[in-house]
């Protein structure tokens, strides 16, 4: 039987385009120390540390765990490296529940970040293969093909992505952390925004940060004698898929069904969009609301559009989601799926300052990656299973 | 002062500093052969022995039922059906292409995988269904690469009905 595990700290940077201030150890340590301080603990109380980012190419520094752990106060602890492509922060959360579900450690720290101002994430993704033509412009460019195949199958609106731009990038605007803080946003300045990789508008997708988010986790023994505000996890999920393979659904994997099918049954959860009060879900163009909210088995399938349609998503709609922001506002790609998995333990400990849905008791926390082929989820609440 | 000549006079941040890896690099046998045959403008896939689903490009074996294809190959024909696209307006350093420029996701005709590539179309022409050709470099410039294929044309024919090429997408 696992050991009931609960995220008892959390701590973030501030999101923003170059911290020129800090060398990524400094980014790093600066979200480390904040979860440390939440959790009222010091390094002494670490069992181990998990580092999670996106690949090493990004910033051309290879294994920088292996340098990263020391200096940010981890030295002679048992250190893990997560990589799961874009969903790897949520993959980092996992890995540290599991340290602690397993019985090896009694409280471990997880910390995943990007330093996109060191990086060129677009060109390290535009790989040019020997004996090929290179056509695949970035992240935008593998998905926006796939967009436009949810567009066709569903019957979506045209401006339903637009919709998903402003309702998130108005939510950044109650999270002082968000990196893109756009008060004047509205439908007609994302709809009038260039066409990037048609049918995906520049607005429409999500911006380059820097930053770090870190969380400390612990058994139940320990977080139960807490006075604090606590988030048990209820249960966590890891699929992937090949990402070539005849007949394979890229629109909507069977990768993420069967993640969303297992998390739920793992979690008791029957009806996911009346028992969970909110979710975060990684959603790097705005087009990906939808498709998740059908991949996460919120609603039918073909039928995700209308939730944004119909404000079911929006700050007070009936199943709000991204209250942060989401990725569409902060995108420090390792730092992203943490991230999601951090707001949903935010919400659920009532400590969401601005953007808190009044009485959340239960979220999800998403992430995916690569083709559309890595998926990392979990459920934390208030109250213990 | 400029925000560029600010930064120019202030203490340097960040470097950029280019890096290199170098390496030899094998296409392996099953590639090989696919290589060898489009330097003579011939398209080969190869067939799973488990579905019999034909792979293009092929890597020899099969990522869903974790068989090799062995010697087995099946030649194409350089038509094919666009089953979704982009158009690309954004440059990117490893991509030559001028911009804005169409990517397109072909099912060629008898593969049961797509091929990703270019489209030379106007830009309000293309369209999922649309039937397209490959348009190859003179033959004297062909080598061991799919860049033998300079782009695809759109062609005249009737689109193709959405239900034989949708799981594709
Ligand atoms: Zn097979």
């Amino acid at each position: 039987m696992a050991v009931l595990t609960a995220v008892v700290g959390i701590g973030q940077t501030k999101y923003e385009a170059k911290r020129l201030d800090v060398s990524m150890a400094g980014l790093i340590r600066e979200a480390a120390e904040r979860a440390l301080a939440d959790a009222e603990c010091t390094w002494r109380d670490i069992d181990a540390v998990i580092i999670g980012k996106a690949p090493d190419l990004f910033e051309g520094v290879m294994m920088p765990e292996l340098f990263l752990n020391d200096a940010i106060g981890g030295a002679y602890k048992p250190m893990l490296r997560v990589h799961t492509a874009g969903s790897v922060g949520g993959s980092t959360g996992i890995v540290a529940a599991s340290m602690v579900q397993s019985g090896i450690h009694d409280r471990v720290l997880c910390v995943a970040y990007e330093k996109q101002s060191e990086s060129n994430a677009t060109w390290a993704l535009s790989i040019s293969l020997p004996f090929s033509l290179a056509s695949v412009a970035g992240a935008g460019g593998y998905f926006a093909p796939l967009v436009r195949g949810y567009m066709r199958r569903s019957g979506a609106p045209d401006d339903t992505g637009i919709r998903v731009a402003v309702k998130d990038r108005q939510n950044a605007l109650r999270n002082p952390l968000a990196h893109l803080q756009m008060k004047d946003i509205s439908f007609e300045m994302v709809a009038n925004s260039p066409m990037l990789w048609d049918p995906i508008r520049h607005l429409e997708t999500c911006p380059s940060s820097d930053g770090a988010c870190a969380m400390v986790m612990e058994k139940e023994s320990l977080a139960s004698r807490r006075s604090g505000k606590v988030a048990w996890i209820h249960a966590t999920e890891m699929r992937s898929e090949p990402t070539m393979f005849s007949g394979r659904d890229q629109v909507m994997p069977q990768a993420t069904l069967d993640n969303a099918a297992n998390l739920y049954k793992k979690a008791g959860i029957t009806k996911p969009r009346e028992e969970l009060d909110c979710a975060e879900i990684y959603v790097p163009f705005s087009w990906f609301e939808p498709m998740w909210m059908e991949g996460m088995l919120i609603t039918e399938r073909n039928q995700g559009w209308k939730m944004t349609y119909e404000g079911a998503t929006a700050f007070d709609g009936d199943f709000p989601v991204n209250m942060s922001g989401g990725v569409l506002s902060s995108n420090p790609i390792g730092a992203s799926g943490l991230i999601r998995f951090a707001e949903a333990a935010r919400q659920v400990r009532g400590l969401a300052d601005q953007h808190q849905i009044d009485g959340a008791k239960k979220a999800l926390g998403h992430a995916y990656g690569g083709g559309s082929q890595y998926f990392s989820t979990w459920i934390v609440s208030s109250q213990k299973p | 002062m400029s925000a560029k000549e600010e930064q120019a006079s202030g203490p340097v941040m960040v470097l950029s500093c280019p890096i290199s890896l170098d390496y030899a690099y094998s296409a392996g046998q099953s590639a090989s052969r696919f290589l060898r045959a489009i330097a003579e403008g011939k398209l080969l896939g190869q067939r799973c022995p488990v579905d019999g689903r034909v792979y293009f490009p092929s890597r020899g074996s099969c990522p869903m039922h974790g068989v090799t294809f062995g010697d087995d190959a099946v030649e194409l024909s350089d038509k094919g059906t666009i089953v979704t696209f982009s158009i690309v307006r954004v440059p990117s350093q490893n991509i030559a292409l001028p911009l804005p420029y169409i990517t397109v996701n072909v099912l060629l005709d008898g593969a049961d995988t797509i091929l990703i590539h270019v489209l030379d179309a106007k830009l309000e022409d293309v369209h999922m269904g649309m039937r397209v050709q490959a348009v190859w470099k003179p033959r004297e410039e062909w080598t061991t690469s799919t860049a033998n294929i300079l782009y695809f044309r759109p062609i005249d024919e009737p689109d193709a009905k959405y239900e034989t090429y949708k799981e594709h997408i």
